[in-house]
């Protein structure tokens, strides 16, 4: 997986992401990407594309569970975000939707580096720099292959 | 084997093996509750799953509490009643109160249950020696299929409590201190096990309810289910309750907290009594008491009291505590979240300081980003609408 870094800071909480107040508004995550991260950097939305990489530093969806924090940034083509560090709920959503958590050191990254997610690690072919990526426990590893929970207990429930 | 935390214990028992801190295990989930603001999308994902019936809707309850059900919320709320309806589970109606106190006034949390929460704010059963987390929709969707759920047993950190809580002082201190100590991100996948003194159930739910914001998994306090002598922490922190001192978290982060003499004279605007954390009776009563010691709040100084229930707004009524607060010219909310999160009930103005007894005070959590929010006790909170600043609460010590 390739894109470019769209780089945030620490404690990104998921009113950040995406505000209770537009999900009370609606829960489509074509209508709530047009307001992602409006609190933070008000231009993100009219500038995201699909494949941008989101890159934040620690605690990456601290906050409410609400899972629109996940679904919203797939509704943009986002498919993965790096982090020091994720809130369990938010990674449990993100592996849920089939959005790919990977847990890293992105202290190295620049907002519009190029970065590459492959074989359990990030390559930034903007510096060259090579970073490991955390394994992720073998139950998620299932879902995200199955393409999310969704996939997944429908693959379960068959069988 | 070493000896076994609480929170090992009840997963093991949930999922009929020994389960301890790393193992990825699956376990039948004894409750579960989803909210307004989780369940439509837990709807989609059921369908998406092929759900058909639900696993045990005798074990599920949805509370309509983050919505007043106007406006677009109506839809939603129509959705929720329409599904629970045709499957058997029970809805909390608007104004009833916020989902995770009626779990526990009603007893749908028992100590060594494993209770899941499609919110957040679920680590609050812990209180009553629940294993209790949040998830978000789809997990809950996959819980009304098959009544299960897969979880990591956290690692736990021993909180050993000491002492007693002076006058003036508050369990909310003690969270907030905890989140100074431990961080936003603190015990990040862990437990926080509590141990020592026994309090009150109404302390005990403020520790338990602030765990997730230094981001543990749960938050849990002995009772029924106890941990082995033996068993392994990866961390102790002790907390000296007789030495505690009013705590502020300052704009916009959690664990910004100072002792409230460094915010001193702080401008207060709005003053917000209620939520998960301090909407419960004895909040009342200890802001209420320092109010009337204060003489009543400042002018300018907007007062607002959302009750985290019916029966907390009905003992209050019945004892005098709500006729004496709109005496003092506070607007009395319908139980629920309200303004917490923005999405009912008066939302602060452009540069308005807010002061509040609720959990989180990022940027934009009450719904509007050019407000400022700190979060302190209900004896803080009363003192600052007093003052019409920021100030300390035993100035009004008896």
């Amino acid at each position: 997986m390739t894109g470019r870094a769209r780089v945030f800071g620490d404690d990104v909480n998921t009113d950040y992401i995406i505000t209770s107040r537009r999900k009370r508004e609606s829960i489509d995550p074509q209508y709530l990407r047009g307001y992602l991260f409006e609190e933070l950097d008000p231009a993100f939305a009219a500038s995201v594309k699909p494949q941008d990489l989101i890159v934040a530093g620690k605690n990456f969806g601290c906050g409410s569970a609400m899972e629109v924090a996940v679904t919203a940034l797939v509704g943009a083509g986002i498919r993965a975000v790096l982090a020091r560090s994720f809130s369990r709920t938010y990674y449990r959503n993100a592996v849920n939707n089939g959005l790919l958590p990977v847990v890293c050191e992105t202290r190295g990254i620049r907002e519009g580096d190029r970065l590459t997610i492959a074989d359990g690690r990030v390559l930034n072919d903007t510096t060259g720099e090579i970073v490991p990526a955390e394994p992720s426990p073998q139950v998620m590893l299932e879902i995200i292959e199955a393409g999310g929970l969704v996939g997944y207990m429908l693959r379960r429930h068959r069988s | 084997m070493p000896g076994e935390t609480i929170s090992e214990k009840i997963l093991s028992a949930k999922s009929g093996r020994d389960a301890r801190a790393g193992d990825v295990v699956i376990c039948r989930v004894d409750c579960a509750m989803g909210t307004d603001g989780s369940v439509p999308m837990a709807l989609d994902y059921f369908a998406a799953m092929g759900g058909k019936r639900v696993f045990a809707p005798e074990q599920v309850v949805f509370a309509l509490d983050h919505y007043a059900g106007d406006g677009p919320t109506a839809e939603l709320h129509r959705r929720v009643r329409d599904f629970a309806a045709a499957h058997g589970i029970r809805v909390w109606e608007v104004g009833e109160g916020i989902g995770h106190q009626l779990i526990l006034e009603q007893g749908l949390a028992k100590p060594g249950d494993l209770v899941l929460g499609a919110d957040s704010h679920a680590v609050t059963y812990g209180a009553v020696n629940a294993f209790a987390t949040g998830i978000g929709s789809s997990d809950l969707a996959a819980i009304l299929v098959s009544g299960e759920i897969w979880l990591r047993v956290p690692e736990s950190i021993r909180v050993t409590l000491t002492g007693k809580i002076p006058p003036g002082v508050g369990a909310k201190d003690a969270a907030l201190v905890l989140a100074r100590e431990l961080g936003a991100d603190g015990a990040t996948y862990q437990a926080l096990e509590f141990a020592g003194v026994e309090l009150p159930l109404d302390d005990r739910i403020v520790l338990a309810n602030m765990s997730v914001e230094m981001g543990a998994k749960n938050g849990i306090f002995p009772a029924g289910v106890k941990p082995d002598p033996d068993a392994r922490y990866v961390r102790e922190i002790h907390v000296a309750l007789n030495s505690l001192t009013p705590q502020v978290a300052l704009p916009h982060h959690v664990d910004n907290v100072a002792p409230v003499g460094e915010a001193a004279g702080t401008p207060i605007q709005m003053v917000y009594l209620g939520t998960c954390t301090g909407g419960r009776v004895s909040d009342y009563h200890e802001a209420l008491r320092v109010l009337q010691a204060g003489g009543g709040p400042a002018a300018g100084v907007e007062l607002v009291v959302v009750p985290a229930s019916r029966a907390v707004l009905d003992t209050l009524t019945a004892d005098g505590t709500i006729a004496a607060f709109e005496g003092m010219g506070a607007k009395v909310g319908a139980p629920g979240c309200g303004s917490c999160c923005g999405t009912c009930g008066p939302i602060p103005g452009d540069g308005v300081n807010v002061i509040s007894t609720a959990n989180r005070n990022f940027k934009g959590r009450m719904g509007n980003g050019a407000a400022a929010i700190y979060l302190a006790s209900p004896a803080s909170c009363a003192a600052a609408a007093v003052r019409g600043a920021i100030v300390d609460p035993r100035e009004w010590n008896r």
